[in-house]
């Protein structure tokens, strides 16, 4: 079971995680207090392999590359929002947090819905209700990026090949 | 068909003639950089490489800036690698706490930052370069790591939204600040998201170079991906004293195509004051006036250089900030420190009571030297008011321009400062 962790719009990267942790970047340490600024109970109650959901414009502010970091060790499997912030859209990819661009499921799942996600067709099954939906798919250098396993692999195969 | 000077500076470093929005570019870089907090993450990152050089030590800059002086063992172990990588790589442009200041104060300040250079920095208000005419954009650490790596970086060219100033008949008081705060206020948090905002107009050719890197410095909160403004005589008489190596003057072409153009008269916009959580809270000044205040903050790289402290100190001479008001103070640069003592700008703040800090980032992203407690509200000259931003998550931030936020330090709560002067 993949519960969906609602969140509304412009989430910024101060609350995913707060600059006053940010002297420690450990995973652990910045999985520890993720998101506590807006929910007290998503660091301690978040399972693996759950699903965050946020609106527009998700990740804005810092450039902190500690947010999906954050995201990423407290074990979500994959951010839905409706859009995103361009750093962070850039960082995710490159630390390789799955991210998908989807306004139809963030208008359908509701907090706590179980959602299961395909991440190689965008495809987003929300189970709890019984529909699905298909993420925007990615540009195709961005999928050579994701496919590559995050920017420096890709990088340090094309100086390869160069 | 022409291009924005956005589009001309990124053909030029991709080696390209001509570029397009939309397009995916490689583009050479003229300066990375990264600061105490980002640094580390990306040194990290860097290792991951097997290279053990940078691509070019002299194109590197790195600013303990946002935790310094060490707040705590765990900041200064931050520093410390910081410090190690510096030394180890000889980076040219890295400065010691002491001489250290605010990162997008400092570089220009200091000559690194040009007119037509393409900079990233694991620092999201790296788009203040744009006020010299400079492609600037803030990444990560990684794409940081990987710019030092190789001296290169992937951009999707961006859309250009023009804002287009005219007049010159500013409202007392209003500068940059209010500007750039009006306009989020008009367009959103998101309202610019992957796309350069260019600002041009009588409106911007009058004001300072401080404004200016005002107004660039918060282009980020509209979700930009640069900010710019083409360079003019007060550009190139700025960097011409500071500059230790070539730059390139570029200028949008007539017939440049924008996504979407914007207009507005100087004489139009009242001072601003953004209200929680987000910087398109902007309201005029006579909205939040009476609203109670704790605290009282005027510093950051969005408002921290010498003619944010010029306006402070003329309203604040002479006068006591409020008993129950911590007006707290720090200049962006040890040069923007030592020229506001030389003026008697900082005699002016501590014979009010206010604190004075060395250079520091410090309570603008709630790192240390201010902290909210909960329920508590500042005033700040800073460029986010996030939840949490300066301290609790119950405490409150509130956004303004140098005149009023002085004004309001010395009342207790927010005013107009012809209700102070
Ligand atoms: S002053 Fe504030 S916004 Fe500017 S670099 Fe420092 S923390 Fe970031």
């Amino acid at each position: 079971m993949s519960k969906a962790w609602r969140f509304g719009d412009d989430v910024d990267t101060d609350v995913i995680i707060p600059a006053r942790y940010l002297n420690q970047p450990s995973p652990e340490h910045l999985a520890a207090h993720c998101m506590e600024d807006v929910d007290v109970h998503f660091a301690q109650e978040v399972q693996p392999g759950d699903v965050i959901v946020g609106g527009k414009n998700f990740g804005c502010g810092s450039s902190r590359e500690h947010a999906p970091l954050a995201i990423k060790a407290a074990g979500v499997q994959v951010v839905i929002a409706e859009s995103f912030a361009r750093i962070f859209y850039r960082n995710s990819l490159n630390i390789g947090l799955p991210i998908l661009e989807c306004p139809e499921a963030v208008q359908g799942i509701q907090p706590g819905d179980d959602v299961s996600v395909n991440l190689e067709t965008g495809e987003i099954q929300n189970t709890t209700r019984g529909i699905g939906y298909q993420a925007l798919p990615f540009p195709p250098f961005m999928q050579e990026l994701i496919k590559a396993g995050g920017l420096i692999a890709y990088v340090k195969g094309r100086k390869k090949n160069a | 068909m022409g291009m924005t000077i956005t589009e001309k500076i990124l053909a030029d470093h991709a080696g390209l003639k001509e570029v397009t929005p939309g397009q995916l570019i490689t583009a050479k870089l003229d300066l990375a950089l990264a600061n105490d907090i980002t640094g580390p993450v990306a040194i990290q990152e860097f290792a991951k490489f097997g290279l053990g050089k940078v691509w070019d030590p002299a194109k590197v800059a790195l600013v303990p800036d946002h935790f310094t002086p060490n707040k705590d063992i765990a900041s200064a172990e931050l520093s410390k690698s910081l410090r190690l990588f510096a030394r180890e790589q000889k980076i040219v442009h890295y400065w010691e706490q002491g001489r250290v200041g605010i990162e997008h104060c400092l570089l220009p300040e200091q000559g690194v930052t040009l007119p037509g250079d393409v900079i990233i920095g694991a620092d999201s208000h790296t788009c203040t370069y744009g006020a010299l005419g400079a492609f600037a954009t803030g990444v990560g650490s990684t794409d940081l790591a990987a710019g030092l790596a190789t001296g290169e970086a992937w951009f999707r060219v961006p859309e250009s939204l023009k804002f287009i100033f005219k007049g010159q008949n500013f409202q007392p008081w209003v500068g940059g600040k209010d500007l750039i705060l009006y306009i989020i206020g008009k367009i959103g948090v998101d309202g610019a998201r992957y796309k350069a905002m260019e600002f041009a107009g009588e409106g911007i050719s009058a004001l300072s170079m401080d404004n200016r890197f005002t107004i660039c410095n918060m282009a980020i909160e509209a979700g930009a991906k640069n900010g710019i403004i083409p360079p003019d005589d007060k550009t190139l008489t700025y960097v011409k004293e500071r500059a230790q190596r070539p730059f390139k003057v570029y200028e949008s072409d007539f017939d440049a195509q924008y996504a979407k153009l914007y207009e507005f008269n100087v004489s139009d916009i009242p001072l601003q004051v953004a209200f929680p959580h987000l910087p398109e809270n902007a309201k005029a000044v006579e909205e939040a006036r009476g609203i109670k205040l704790d605290q009282v903050v005027i510093g950051s790289c969005t408002n921290g250089r010498l003619e944010d402290l010029r306006i402070a100190a003329g309203i604040l001479r002479g006068k006591s900030v409020h008993p129950e008001i911590r007006l707290i103070v720090i200049p962006g640069t040890q040069n923007i420190y030592k020229q506001a003592i030389k003026e008697g700008l900082i005699d002016a703040f501590i014979d009010a009571g206010a604190v004075v800090s060395t250079p520091t980032c410090g309570p603008c992203l709630g790192g240390y030297m201010g902290i909210l407690a909960k329920g508590e509200r500042a005033l700040s000259t800073t460029n986010r008011n996030f939840v949490g931003r300066m301290g609790h998550p119950e405490s409150e931030v509130y956004l303004s321009g140098p005149a009023v936020a002085a004004a309001s330090a010395v009342k207790g709560e927010i005013v107009h400062p012809q209700e102070v002067a």
